[in-house]
């Protein structure tokens, strides 16, 4: 990006502005993950909280002037592709076996 | 510089990663209608061979390598052994429990070689990116492995109730990992242990500590994290339930010493407190529910919590004594459980028509081994002597009433007389004698299972026995652990400071 853009960019938004999303987006993450009773949205709350992560991990990147945390990211996103192969896979053979994705229905197992 | 080659530094891992590539590959080259059973055996081999370089890596000096990532010292030599004991004899439990025509049954073994990777990976990473990747190495290999009976409707249920949970745990962590790289700028866990006490953000600094416990204490299955362990535990194979009721939580709990004695040191009177209530909630909560469950699985699921709860007690203990006993604590529980679960395996069959306590009536004069066994193993999990249990427990209060927390070493007490009741009710149930149960047929067991149990009761009684030994290789883990964080140099490291 041109660096006249970029020193714009951080004048108008603080850093402490992306990690407070980051920290909202997590959040949603949860609330969703807690509330929603499809298993593909679950499975898709998970996902938004890595991706919160990973906004959190450039933030302190850029902050600390440490390209680890990008390569975190990385790292980040690697896993949770594979994660999501692994993820859909299971989710693919629970509607074989249960014709259903509803969170309340997958009871074979009580408490 | 460091003079050990690095490779030598995951000697293990590699060996490991080898011969699950091989099996994997074997698997997809042979004819579809080919036994798979062979395969087993060469990961056996294969994790065999992975446990002798473990042992070999203690000449090695102790330090890390690929740049200060991954360590070799005996508490990750105390870890790797354990861990790969606890595959070898799962996979001697799988090799002669799992029907013969089941479906990927090389990619079954190829998935418990890999799964071993990350946990053997988890205890020896000084890294908080390999850290993380480790972890779900073994995650990701275990999810699969609980859905491995897919037919039959409990096996996905099992997969997608531990993958969701499992992923959710790991999120935290992640987020953890992320605070304190905000919050020092580096993820080495020395770097970070140097940093924290001269932090100036130390809300941060204790978020990312306790997103981490979560994180981690879902993963160890300890009260309020637990909810997952019951249906995951139904639901998978029971072989597999052996694996990952041990394994994986050993690793966890190696993650755990090095997080909370390494890595915050300093923070000891935040986290402190906080373990002893996960511990006493667990021992509690995991106790009370096992009194009222009729399906065994169940009922080891809660006292596995309890278990974990008991671990969690020598975590009140200071420095290196807590540690070792909480390493000796995890290698008792690992013992014993594997053997129970081993047992189960048999005695229950793959397909489990013994579920209930009810079922296992009259075992012991069906088969008097596996009844003897049964009766052997949960009189460990009691906790009584001769047995690993109950140094386990010994050395677990012992640290706990050393560390100042003597009201959790007496709850403690108390819960593993609580706890006795519920495994003195299988005991019973299985040397009463049942009037239907000679028309079932006798258990088989073929010579991988009798080497698994062998190889079960032997740890068992070692540990019980003459302890000392496992408990001086705990303790030299431990002192490189609890090493104070200020010479960076001693392990070989050479890190120039991060720039503020």
């Amino acid at each position: 990006m041109n660096p006249s853009i970029t020193s714009l960019l951080q004048q108008a938004v603080p850093l402490q502005a992306y990690l407070l999303l980051s920290a909202v987006l997590f959040t949603l993450g949860v609330i969703g993950f807690l509330v929603k009773r499809n298993l593909i949205t679950v499975f898709m709350s998970i996902e938004l909280m890595l991706n919160a992560v990973n906004l959190s991990f450039v933030t302190f990147a850029h902050q600390w002037h440490a390209v680890k945390g990008q390569i975190f990211v990385f790292f980040v996103m690697m896993v949770a592709a594979a994660e999501a192969a692994v993820g859909l896979a299971i989710i693919i053979a629970v509607f074989r076996a249960r014709a259903t994705l509803a969170v309340d229905r997958i009871d074979l197992m009580k408490l | 510089m460091n003079p050990v080659p690095d490779i030598f530094r995951i000697l293990p891992e590699v060996i490991l990663t080898l011969t699950g590539v091989v099996v994997m590959l074997a698997d997809a080259s042979l004819a579809p209608g080919c036994a798979r059973r062979p395969l087993g055996w060469v990961a056996a081999f294969g994790t065999i061979f992975a446990l002798w370089a473990s042992l070999w890596q203690l000449s090695l000096p102790v330090g890390t390598g690929f740049y200060g990532t991954v360590e070799t010292s005996p508490f990750t030599v105390f870890f790797h052994v354990l861990i790969c004991g606890i595959v070898l004899v799962a996979l001697l439990l799988s090799l002669d429990t799992l029907p013969e025509n089941s479906h990927h049954q090389g990619e079954y073994y190829a998935l418990i070689v890999f799964g071993a990777v990350g946990m053997c990976l988890l205890t020896g990473a000084v890294e908080l990116l390999l850290v993380f990747i480790a972890l779900e190495i073994s995650s990701i290999a275990t999810y699969v492995l609980a859905g491995y009976r897919k037919e039959s409707g409990r096996g996905p249920e099992a997969a997608i109730k531990y993958f969701l949970l499992g992923s959710f745990a790991t999120a935290f962590l992640l987020y953890g990992i992320a605070l304190i790289f905000g919050a020092t700028g580096t993820t080495e866990i020395y770097e970070i242990a140097r940093l924290v006490p001269v932090e100036q953000h130390q809300t941060l600094v204790l978020a990312s500590l306790a997103l981490m416990l979560v994180g981690i204490l879902f993963k160890v299955s300890a009260a309020p994290f637990h909810v997952w362990t019951l249906d995951v535990y139904e639901g998978a194979p029971s072989p597999v339930v052996a694996l990952m009721s041990t394994a994986p939580k050993a690793a966890a709990f190696a993650l755990l010493l090095r997080v909370v004695y390494e890595m915050f040191p300093t923070l000891r009177s935040t986290w402190a407190p906080l373990l002893w209530v996960v511990a006493v909630l667990s021992m509690t909560v995991g106790n009370l529910a096992a009194l009222r469950q009729e399906n065994v699985k169940r009922m080891l699921a809660y006292s596995s919590i309890a278990h974990a709860g008991y671990l969690l007690a020598a975590f009140a203990g200071l420095g290196s004594i807590g540690i070792a006993a909480a390493s000796f604590y995890t290698a008792a529980y690992a013992a014993m459980n594997v053997g129970i679960f081993a047992v189960i395996t048999v005695a229950g069959g793959y397909d489990e028509e013994r579920r209930t306590i009810q079922d296992f009536r009259g075992l012991i004069h069906r088969s008097p081994v596996l009844g003897g066994l049964l009766i052997f193993f949960l009189i460990s999990l009691i906790g009584i002597p001769f047995t690993g249990g109950f140094f386990g427990k010994f050395y677990s209060f012992t640290s706990a009433v050393e560390g100042g927390a003597v009201w959790l070493a007496i709850i403690g007490l108390l819960n593993s007389g609580l706890a006795a009741a519920y495994y003195l009710r299988l005991a019973l149930a299985a040397t009463q004698r049942g009037e239907e149960e000679k028309a079932k047929p006798r258990p088989q067991a073929g010579i991988a299972v009798g080497a698994a149990l062998m190889l079960a009761v032997a740890a068992t009684l070692v540990l019980g026995i003459v302890p000392s030994d496992v408990l001086h290789a705990a303790s030299a883990g431990a002192h490189v652990l609890a090493a104070p964080p200020a010479q960076p140099q001693i392990l070989g490291k050479i890190t120039p400071p991060p720039a503020r």
